[in-house]
């Protein structure tokens, strides 16, 4: 596995225990109504295991098993798929902000720099899309 | 592939299956009315999908096909693996009869208000079970 898949994958994984650990608690809230509050924490919930678990975990396996190129780099150019990665986290610990902290325009902002991380990921991996023996 | 795999997999394709029930209830529900009032199903159905079907399915490659942990241990610890199994199905199965039969009493801390906290934990610790035994696999070769 290479190391920007190890990235991704521990990030997911990450992701997996805290929206795993927030959702436990919303499920609680949901049984005793301890803290009516909490419920305002649904979005987080979900960012952490859509962008942060699934989209990381996906993302991450990809870059290690998708079919390589040929040449001196078997897995284009890393600087983008890199930068996919710390442009997806950014977004996502925006994300988190936004709900914690209601500012204007932080969660278009948030959206935005996902949805360039994605983009980057996308434009490094089209390629690799292909027949083995191509 | 190994037994934990196949189980997991196979238990992915209930759960599947098992929200697009749920999907055709609510469709049904808006059709004829004859929930009782407050009965959300859509919490069931989104859970069906994302813990049953996607990360049950995911569980199961990853213990498949991650990089071995060591020669001796290639999948870490197994016990703790079918531990991930046998809490994240008791979780998730209690918590689709639980979360709305409790919805339907609508009193706090009622019989089904304690069975989705337990639902919650037993989730928890399936998820956590999962992540412990598969950080070690995650590694450069």
């Amino acid at each position: 596995m290479p190391r920007l898949s190890t990235w991704f994958v521990r990030s997911s994984l990450v992701y997996l225990a805290l929206g795993f650990t927030l959702g436990a608690i919303l499920l609680v809230n949901k049984g005793l109504a301890f803290l009516p509050q909490v419920w305002k924490l649904l979005p987080i919930h979900i960012e952490m295991l859509l962008m942060g678990w699934f989209v990381q975990l996906a993302a991450g396996v990809g870059y290690w098993i998708l079919p390589r190129l040929s040449g001196e780099r078997p897995r284009g150019d890393v600087r983008i798929t890199w930068l996919a990665f710390w442009l997806i986290n950014l977004g996502i610990g925006l994300v988190i902000l936004e709900t914690l902290i209601p500012l204007p325009g932080i969660l278009m902002i948030a959206r935005l720099v996902e949805l360039v991380g994605v983009l980057a990921f996308i434009i490094n991996t089209w390629e690799r899309v292909k027949s083995f023996a191509s | 592939m190994p037994p934990l795999t196949r189980w997991f997999i196979k238990t992915s394709f209930l759960y599947f299956a098992l929200a697009l029930v749920a999907g055709v209830v609510i469709g049904a529900q808006a059709v004829w009315g004859f929930s009782p009032p407050g009965v959300d199903l859509y919490p069931s159905y989104f859970h069906l999908l994302a813990e049953g079907w996607i990360t049950m399915l995911i569980i199961g490659v990853v213990f498949w096909m991650f990089p071995k942990y060591t020669l001796e241990q290639p999948r870490r610890n197994p016990s703790l693996g079918w531990a991930s199994y046998i809490l994240l199905n008791l979780g998730l199965v209690l918590r689709i009869i639980s979360e709305p039969a409790n919805a339907v009493v609508g009193t706090p801390a009622s019989v089904w208000a304690i069975l989705l906290v337990v639902a919650a934990a037993l989730q928890w610790l399936g998820g956590m079970a999962f992540v412990v035994n598969s950080w070690g696999r995650v590694k450069e070769k």
